[in-house]
């Protein structure tokens, strides 16, 4: 049972269970006695931890029940919801967030067990209420026993060579024990419960022989409920409660039970029986212990594999396979009008205008399905402006809108840190502590506004508060201080290009170093980001009043991968489409085919480009050296590109180079790097 | 509105300053005035398009005015600025100037047209002469400036 396929699954929807979490905790924070919030966060917390069961983590699964437990007794109205609980439920929900980034990284949920954080609960739960469950479901095992009609473990008919290893076992002292164990009607993956149950089970001995086979439990060839033999140490109580733990199991009945009779007719057989028992040993192993090595194999199947996803609304998904199918109707169309007799061109133009508006419209639908509301970077700040608040001994409230502004996914995933390095910096610079706002007649609590819109072919998110604004006098005398500008400069210089100042590295006014900001390292990264993204940041600020920081960023990318090298100490970009390999060729290898460059590479005659001259530029490269040619392809011509080095991957952004310069037809178009220099990106088929 | 003081018979013009003449430039084309920096070169192309420029995530060609008006190539000092230039008809383009020194406001009475039909390569950017309290000015004819010599 390999579980990893549901790795990324369970990844994406334990961020989803765990944002939810946050927000509906906040929300409780504020309306305590707010049953439906409680009913909300008591699901979710069940659901996450039937998630974690499921895919077998156990530490994770054993914190998430205890949050039940407490959410569970709140929603009985045994227990009242009050600061120091919600505290720790934020932190209960942060060590599960390190738990999902391990699994993320690893597959693996580490070994941290949080006991602190457990034994916190168990303490909220006062004793009383923990047992009381731990009773119910021994009650509940008790009368299971007792249903006979249930064991359908006694059905289960041994084979020799079972009965001879339960009739050993008995003889070691250790319990053989039957099981019927029955799945809920609702539950998805019964196979993967089954597999669960079979873990837990092995934790504790031995499963002899299993009803349906294990083989075919693996394959969900099963109804509702599966029986097993196992011997074990422990007694069948202990074999009930791990397998009942794993959720979604409904029931577990089972019982110890007397080992069969084992006729040992032949007394000599004795001697061989230690050989029998090992090659019995040997041939369970496979059949029951079969789960055993595929869950590491699972586990490191897990590690690297979780990719990136994209969940899409099924609306936009249909508008792209009408488009296709348009699309398909349009090329046939065409293909028919080119091939009707005498009336070559009769309606041609038409259907290829019909053609180029489908593709049109395809591409703008296939780049919508890139595009996701920033809510998910958005949600997690209410929960950060809460910490801050604490942090900072100031009282602050966070506005929100816009949250279902869409953007580009790469694009939402690189703009959670610059926002939220916007929000701490209001929080932190922004906003003056309550007795100041006080003597200020400003409200004692400050407000931090985060909105987001759609302006244009760009989208704005603007972070705003009602602070102390930009001292502007503050940073000119900084930047003198700093020697960041003379005073003639700063006398010149207006109000705007200081405050541009701020973006400079290692600037920062903060008088004070604290945890949260001040260290400088915030608005230079900040500008960019945005601008590696290719947006722009924007200051607006009132001193006494507040600050506004616009953040502007263009609503549709084009992006692509890219292998990025170096020719004559100038970057390019090529792209990764067109790359078939990269080859590192001797300058021996080259010959001549008239007059001109060519290798021979399994087979095919490949002319070199150079690109060095074809872009007039010195190679860095000594002429005996080993040359790195980059093969690239189009429809069946190939070329070899030789450049000085190679930098790497990189995903781009494609950018024009504008009307003016359009003449140069080996360059298809420019990119930003990280570093805000401009790399040209190379066309190949105009290299080939 | 009102308090930009705004005639219709004046213009603004940003003075450069090329060699030892001194040219102007009319604010209304000028969208940014920026220091020298790192200009990526593109392979290729005319010998005045020095390359292009990151400016706030827009990828700009940038041209020695320099080189385009038939003048020894720019030196690069620390008066060193790009001019970015709004046009109609070629959309931004940066210009490399060797200074910028002030801003000129001009009346109507004070410019000259010039006749452009001189032959010298030079004289064809300029549309007419400014004259002010400290000199002359030409005035680009920026249409001209930009115009690509095949």
């Amino acid at each position: 049972m390999d579980v990893s396929q549901y790795l990324e699954i369970f990844i994406d929807e334990t961020k989803e269970h765990l944002q939810s979490l946050n927000t509906q905790i906040l929300e409780l924070e504020q309306n305590p006695e707010n049953m439906d919030t409680i009913n909300e966060v008591f699901r979710a917390a069940h659901s996450l931890k039937g998630m974690a069961g499921t895919m077998g983590y156990k530490r994770m699964q054993n914190l998430t029940h205890d949050m039940e437990n407490v959410f569970s007794e709140v929603r009985n109205g045994h227990i009242k919801v009050n600061a120091s609980m919600i505290d720790c439920l934020f932190q209960c929900l942060d060590a599960l967030d390190d738990y999902l980034n391990k699994i993320q990284e690893s597959g693996d949920e580490g070994t941290n067990e949080n006991e602190m954080l457990i034994k916190d609960l168990n303490a909220m739960l006062n004793g009383s209420a923990g047992k009381v469950e731990d009773k119910k479901t021994e009650t509940k095992a008790a009368e299971a026993v007792t249903d006979s009609s249930k064991e359908k473990w006694k059905d289960i008919s041994l084979g020799e060579a079972e009965k001879h290893v339960m009739s050993e076992a008995a003889k070691q002292g250790k319990n053989i024990i039957g099981l019927t164990v029955y799945v809920q009607e609702s539950c998805i993956l019964k196979a993967a419960r089954a597999f669960l149950v079979f873990k837990a089970l092995e934790d504790l001995g031995e499963i002899i022989v299993s009803n349906p086979s294990a083989q075919d439990i693996e394959d969900e060839k099963f109804d509702k409920d599966f029986s097993i033999i196992m011997v074990a140490d422990c007694d069948a109580k202990k074999a009930i409660a791990a397998a009942g733990y794993v959720s979604e199991i409904q029931e577990v009945v089972g019982s110890v039970m007397t080992p069969p009779v084992y006729e040992e007719t032949v007394e000599e057989v004795k001697e061989e029986n230690v050989q029998a028992e090992a090659v019995q040993a040997a041939q369970d192993a496979p059949t029951a212990k079969k789960a055993a090595p595929s869950t590491t194999a699972a586990e490191k199947k897990g590690k690297p594999v979780v990719n990136r996803t994209v969940r899409v609304d099924i609306e936009k998904l249909d508008v792209l396979m009408n488009l296709v199918s348009e699309l398909i109707i349009a090329k046939n169309s065409l293909v028919s009008a080119t091939n009707a007799e005498g009336a070559v061109n009769v309606g041609v133009n038409e259907h290829i205008e019909y053609l180029e508006s489908v593709t049109t419209n395809l591409h703008e639908s296939v780049m919508k399905v890139r595009m996701v509301p920033i809510e998910s970077v958005v949600n997690k700040f209410p929960r950060m402006i809460r910490d801050l608040q604490k942090k900072l001994g100031k009282k602050m409230e966070l506005y929100m809108s816009g949250e279902e502004t869409e953007l580009d996914r790469t694009v939402v995933d690189e703009i959670g840190d610059p926002l939220m390095h916007l929000l701490r910096n209001s929080a932190d610079h922004g906003l003056e502590s309550a007795a100041v706002r006080k003597e200020r007649g400003k409200p004692e609590v400050g407000s931090i506004f985060l909105n987001a819109y759609q302006e244009g072919n760009n989208v704005v998110i603007e972070v705003r508060d009602d602070g102390n604004g930009i001292d502007v006098d503050a940073v000119r005398r900084k930047a003198i201080e700093r020697g960041t500008i003379t005073e003639e400069q700063a006398e010149s210089m207006s109000e705007k290009e200081i405050i541009d100042l701020l973006f400079l590295p290692s600037f920062s006014t903060a008088k004070q170093v604290s945890d949260v900001s001040g260290r400088g390292v915030g608005l230079d990264v900040v500008r960019s980001k945005i601008e590696s993204l290719s947006g722009e940041v924007e200051v607006k600020s009132k001193l006494g009043v507040g600050s506004t920081w616009i953040i502007r960023l263009p609503l549709t990318l084009a992006i692509i991968q890219a292998l990025m090298v170096v020719v004559g100490g100038e970057k390019y970009a090529i792209s990764l489409g067109s790359i078939q390999t990269i080859e590192d060729i001797s300058p021996s290898d080259i010959k001549f085919v008239q007059s001109k460059e060519v290798i021979t590479l399994r087979g095919n005659v490949i002319p070199l480009v150079r690109l060095n001259k074809v872009l007039g530029i010195e190679s860095t490269k000594k002429e005996d050296e080993n040359l790195i040619a980059v093969i690239v392809k189009k429809g069946d011509k190939q070329a070899g590109l030789i450049i000085d080095e190679l930098m790497g991957q990189q995903e781009i952004v494609i950018k024009s180079l504008g009307k003016y310069i359009n003449k140069s037809k080996e360059i298809s178009g420019a990119t930003i790097l990280g570093d805000g220099e401009v790399a040209l990106i190379l066309d190949t088929n105009a290299l080939l | 509105m009102e308090n930009t003081k705004k005639f219709a018979d004046t213009a603004q013009y940003i003075v450069i300053s090329m060699g030892d003449e001194q040219f102007g430039i009319d604010i209304k084309y000028i969208d940014n005035i920026v220091k020298m920096q790192h200009i990526t070169r593109v392979p290729n192309v005319a010998s005045y398009i020095k390359g292009v420029i990151n400016l706030r995530g827009e990828v700009l060609p940038v041209m020695s005015l320099r080189l385009k008006m038939g003048l020894e190539e720019d030196v690069t000092t620390k008066n060193t600025r790009i001019i970015i230039l709004r046009l109609e008809q070629y959309g931004m383009i940066g210009i490399i100037v060797d200074e910028v020194k002030e801003v000129l406001t001009l009346e109507e009475s004070c410019i000259e047209k010039v006749a452009n039909d001189s032959k010298e390569e030079k004289e064809g950017f300029v549309f007419a002469v400014g004259k002010c309290e400290d000199g002359l000015v030409s005035l680009l004819d920026l249409n001209v400036v930009a115009f690509e010599k095949e």
